[in-house]
């Protein structure tokens, strides 16, 4: 078994198909030197506990040795040869495959334009994070570009070490994909409080990058200065090997519902791939997240030993901000009205649910993690495509978990 | 052996929930399961150090808030990633509808 990417999806896959009984040799080749890590806290708790950022691995050189999963660091797959089984590493060295899972995530998405320097950054890699930390101080001017979760989970990190920061987000409001206004208002509030400068509405005209400065011209005709631009307007699918090799695409590698590509001995999972979601009567979606970065890689797994089990889950994120926490079960768009529930200390949380009762998805936000039970309990009653009792939804002395026994 | 500490009533844990319990500056989370029994264990996940009693108690599984990283509070064993170090447990038992744990050393 090979698999290309050692991310959180592709690591949980090698972890998987040994926790299901393979015995066979297991290779996971990654491209950064690192043991694979987590990435939610690069925007986090690395950026901000510590002198620097720290790695937090998912799993160490023991415990890989112990389930026999080869990692080959520092490696690039140059490309797949469908017919042999067997995929060229960058040393020009081959390695074949009986299965062969792709789980090559997402990178950022570049901005378009001509102007950007060594200070106009982007966050994907624990090394984008430490050159990142470098600039995070007081007396420092940072302008993020893109109102969404990077960018705002960035913005709150170089407040709590004194940086100042200005985000710019073309959309007429942040968060605009995804989160419902509701919530991206609280978000909104909070960094204003917090003495974040938010510019919505406005494009980049221009960048000007000198190697000390970067001068942003936005379309309103005002400049924003900074000392570093960090980029944030959302990530593709890393597609490239998968469309050298003939794989069919569709927004990432397209797979099936039990993540297989177009050739079958080749599965796809996490942020590359886009696949039918069962929940919403097979809409094709692309995901980026960790839970199902996770549960791709364990799903694969299953499936390339031969389990022909298809994807069940509902879509699930969470971001922290300051001491909010927002969480989201299901996809927001889906739903056509709104029950709201409000949990005390300002933390609510909000039902999506179609014209005929089904609820679809549920959002909240509060403090730590007081909306994290009743979004849990919400994923499960979408689940199971539940029509929840709007008066029960709405009012906090019925239990969601008495919900679930209905 | 260190003395039972009273951690709260019986009556303030619902059946299948957890709440929390402080004491000499560490975090503990008392359960009690559909079976009407109660257990203890460490308040904080072993994942990242977030407390557990804001999380979701299914039959004998406790998941934390976070990420949903799983244990049986029974056992104190981790069942799924991303936790993989399993959760102290403690003795627990009930006198008169106060429920006490008993912490060791």
């Amino acid at each position: 078994m090979v698999i290309i990417g050692a991310g959180e999806c592709g690591t949980r896959a090698a972890f998987a198909l040994r926790e299901e009984g393979y015995d066979g040799s297991i290779t996971l080749v990654g491209s950064e030197p690192h043991l694979p890590y987590e990435r939610p806290p690069l925007s986090k708790e690395a950026m901000t506990s510590g002198e620097a950022p720290s790695i937090k691995a998912i799993a160490d050189a023991a415990r890989l040795a112990e389930h026999r999963i080869d990692l080959k660091g520092s490696t690039t797959v140059i490309s797949i040869d469908r017919a042999n089984r067997s995929v060229r590493l960058g040393d020009g060295s081959d390695l074949a495959y009986d299965k062969l899972l792709v789980a090559t995530g997402s990178i950022p998405r570049k901005l378009p334009m001509s102007g950007l320097g060594a200070r106009c950054v982007y966050l994907r890699t624990f090394d984008d994070a430490l050159l990142i930390r470098q600039y995070l101080r007081e007396d420092v001017r940072i302008a993020i570009v893109g109102g969404g979760f990077i960018g705002f989970e960035l913005a709150a990190s170089a407040r709590k070490l004194g940086a100042e920061v200005t985000v710019v987000e073309a959309q007429p409001r942040i968060l605009m994909r995804g989160v419902p206004e509701e919530i991206a208002a609280i978000v909104h509030e909070t960094h204003v409080t917090e003495g974040v400068e938010i510019v919505c509405g406005d494009g980049i005209a221009a960048i000007e990058d000198d190697g000390n400065l970067v001068r942003i011209a936005l379309s309103s005709g005002r400049t924003v200065v900074a000392d570093l631009a960090i980029i944030g307007i959302g990530a593709v699918p890393v597609t490239a090997l998968a469309e050298t090799a003939g794989l069919a695409l569709n927004n990432g590698i397209s797979v099936d519902a039990r993540l297989r590509t177009s050739d079958p001995h080749i599965f796809a999972a996490g942020d590359c791939c886009s696949f039918p979601l069962a929940v919403y009567g097979h809409r094709r979606v692309r995901l980026e997240a960790w839970r199902s970065a996770q549960e791709h890689g364990a799903l694969a797994a299953r499936n390339m030993l031969g389990a022909e089990e298809a994807h069940a889950s509902v879509p699930w994120f969470w971001s922290d901000q300051y001491g909010l926490t927002l969480q989201i079960a299901g996809l927001p768009d889906e739903g056509e009205r709104t029950v709201r529930r409000d949990l005390g200390d300002g933390a609510f949380i909000l039902f999506h649910l179609k014209g005929d009762g089904r609820l679809v998805a549920a959002s909240g936000i509060g403090p730590d993690n007081t909306v994290a039970r009743d979004i849990r309990l919400a994923e499960m009653l979408i689940a199971r495509s539940a029509r929840p009792d709007l008066t029960a939804l709405a009012s906090t002395a019925v239990k969601l978990k008495s919900l679930l026994a209905a | 052996m260190s003395d039972w500490i009273e951690a709260c009533a019986a009556d303030d844990i619902d059946e299948e929930d957890v709440i929390r319990f402080d004491h000499a500056g560490r975090s503990f989370a008392i359960y009690r399961s559909p079976e009407d029994e109660f257990f203890a264990t460490d308040g904080l996940c072993t994942h990242e150090q977030i407390h557990l009693s804001q999380g979701l108690v299914m039959g004998d599984i406790i998941e934390c808030p976070k990420h949903n990283g799983r244990f049986n509070y029974k056992t104190g064993a981790a069942r799924g990633a991303p936790v993989c170090v399993n959760l102290q447990t403690y003795p627990v038992k009930v006198d008169a509808g106060k429920v006490f744990i008993q912490l060791g050393n």
